[in-house]
């Protein structure tokens, strides 16, 4: 998921997506109280802003081995294999904004790609959905945007949030274009949606183009 | 086009010469590249099963792909997995590349063979070969390779290692053929050349409409993408032994069940039809309206009726002299009925000249 500018979409059509939208958006969709999952044990909140950093002393150490990401991707890899075996198939991982997880790696393009290529194998041999944010227009001054790019390789269907070409509306915020590769899961394949969205108070409103007057 | 290549990869090299190698070359306009690996990936198996082809087995390197997602494609082409350790081997780069899963054991098929230190291209290489050679034994029998995403590896390692990986397996002698799959926007040009000119041929799917200056699709391009989302143009260059390069094209489907090629001419006409945009008015004549414009007679083509047209150029030709004065007769009659005026005209005499641009007062001396 990725978007340039404009409005922040926090949900994803479940219509367009398929099935690959997990049930965790679907609890957040519907008003769920998030700290009850979290003592259900249904929801894990890892807080990279706080995120303990290893110190000084190994940060040389940390730029060859991967250090912080390594250690998250360890945290992700052991909160998904204490799950009973019947819920470890249905997991989304999601993260919020990749560009901020590559400020939290020094910078290092290659060492978020590891993480999520990393998050991408546990997709094929669990069974888990990854959703990650980033914003295209972070990118759009550096000639050659690798890390976005190499983002919609690995992803299976792009979601990007723009603003209407005639600017900001009253009853549109903005519109969402839905491509879906299905890279490796089996029914429909290639196919793109095109919708337009409205931010409300607690949850965003979508709808087919001219839809709504 | 897909087909000579199919014939190149399955006829290998010839003996004291390079293995045909081939870059599968995409970007994310349209990233069918992986598509069309699965495609040749799987020609290929069932020739080698087949017994049609040069190599015996066939070692396919992972990066972008879970070996799972290979056993399931050739489970859907009916290939029969059990017995395919006898001719394959699955190089697993995908599932742990850089053993970030220490002491986590990860399930590995009696197919794969898990590495897990991609950036040591030296035992990349050796663990190719060894598993190649666990394949076909070390004699003359060959083995070929396939390498599903090399800009995974150029992210591990320089551009020299890399290729110098893919010439060394170009060169070694028991490799029948080899190719692999770069998404050629990831890397700068010269990354890209450096790969082209190691391999033999280059197949690069492209997409069928071309944003403007290079742009990335965005909503206002939405309705071309729609058109043209499952398909692309697919460009061969192939590098003959001769030293002669032919350039075939051709157009790309991805469909459910796979990749489909179509010779470009038949598809064409259709595109361009689809892709004018819908206005109030015609563009195009239909075909009544053409019949109808067909029928129409022209001003200079009236005086025919039938008979030979002759256009007078002012000559009074002496044979004819006496159809003509009939004819000026009949149309001097036929004028004076309907009223109309006419300009006859005889010329005074042989020696002037037709009608000419020249000046006739050219010669006057004033």
């Amino acid at each position: 998921m990725e978007h340039g500018g404009g409005a922040s979409p926090s949900n994803l059509l479940d219509d367009a997506v398929g099935p690959l939208a997990g049930r965790f958006v679907a609890v957040e969709d519907s008003g769920c109280n998030l700290a009850a999952q979290r003592d259900n044990k249904r929801f894990f909140f890892f807080d990279m802003l706080t995120w303990e950093y290893p110190g000084e002393k190994i940060r040389d150490k940390e730029k060859t081995s991967g250090g912080g990401l390594v250690a998250l991707y360890g945290e992700i890899q052991k909160v998904i294999s204490d799950l009973p075996q019947e819920r470890k198939n249905s997991v989304t991982i999601i993260i919020d904004d990749v560009s901020l997880m590559e400020v939290a790696a020094k910078g290092s393009t290659n060492l978020v790609l590891d993480f999520l290529h990393y998050c991408h194998t546990l997709t094929s041999e669990l069974g888990c959905s990854l959703v990650a944010l980033n914003h295209e227009d972070i990118y759009s001054s550096s000639e050659r945007p690798t890390l976005i790019l190499q983002m919609e390789y690995l992803a299976g269907i792009l979601i990007k949030a723009e603003p209407l070409a005639t600017g900001l509306a009253k009853d549109v915020h903005g519109q969402l274009t839905v491509l879906n590769r299905g890279n490796d899961g089996q029914g429909s394949r290639y196919k793109i949606c095109n919708f337009h969205f409205r931010v409300k108070e607690n949850n965003v409103e979508y709808f087919y183009p001219g839809s709504r007057t | 086009m897909a087909d000579s290549i199919c014939r190149a990869l399955r006829d290998g090299a010839l003996e004291g010469e390079h293995a045909p190698a081939l870059t599968i070359k995409d970007s994310i306009a349209s990233p069918f590249g992986l598509d069309v690996f699965s495609h040749l990936f799987s020609q290929l198996t069932s020739n080698i099963l087949a017994g049609k082809s040069q190599s015996r087995g066939l070692v396919l390197v992972a990066f972008h792909r879970s070996p799972s997602f290979y056993v399931d494609l050739l489970k859907t082409k009916g290939i029969d997995i059990a017995s395919s350790q006898k001719w394959i081997r699955i190089l697993d780069c995908y599932s742990d590349p850089l053993g970030w899963k220490d002491g986590i054991s990860h399930g590995t098929s009696n197919v794969a063979s898990s590495c897990n230190n991609v950036k040591d291209l030296h035992k990349l290489l050796s663990m190719i070969i060894e598993l190649g050679q666990g394949l076909v034994g070390q004699g003359k029998v060959h083995f070929s390779a396939a390498i599903d995403s090399v800009s995974e590896m150029l992210r591990h390692a320089s551009v020299s290692s890399v290729s110098g990986l893919l010439s060394n397996l170009r060169s070694h002698g028991q490799v029948s053929s080899i190719f692999w799959v770069l998404h050629s926007d990831l890397h700068e040009d010269k990354v890209n050349a450096a790969l082209e000119y190691l391999s033999s041929m280059v197949a690069s799917v492209e997409p069928l409409n071309q944003c403007g200056n290079g742009q990335r699709s965005n909503v206002n391009t939405l309705p071309l993408l729609e058109r043209s989302f499952a398909k692309g143009k697919f460009h061969v260059r192939f590098k003959r032994r001769n030293g002669r390069v032919r350039v075939a094209r051709e157009e790309v489907h991805v469909e459910h069940s796979g990749v489909k090629f179509t010779s470009v001419s038949s598809e064409n006409e259709t595109t361009n039809e689809g892709l004018i945009p819908k206005v109030q008015f015609n563009l195009q004549l239909s075909e009544k309206e053409q019949i109808d414009r067909a029928n129409v007679v022209l001003p200079f083509e009236h005086q025919g009726n039938g008979k030979p047209i002759q256009i007078y150029d002012g000559r009074k030709s002496l044979t004819d002299t006496k159809n003509e004065t009939t004819t000026v007769s009949t149309t001097e009659s036929e004028t004076n009925e309907s009223g109309k005026g006419e300009i006859i005209y005889f010329r005074d005499s042989e020696d002037e000249m037709p009608d000419s641009d020249e000046d006739p007062d050219d010669d006057l001396d004033i």
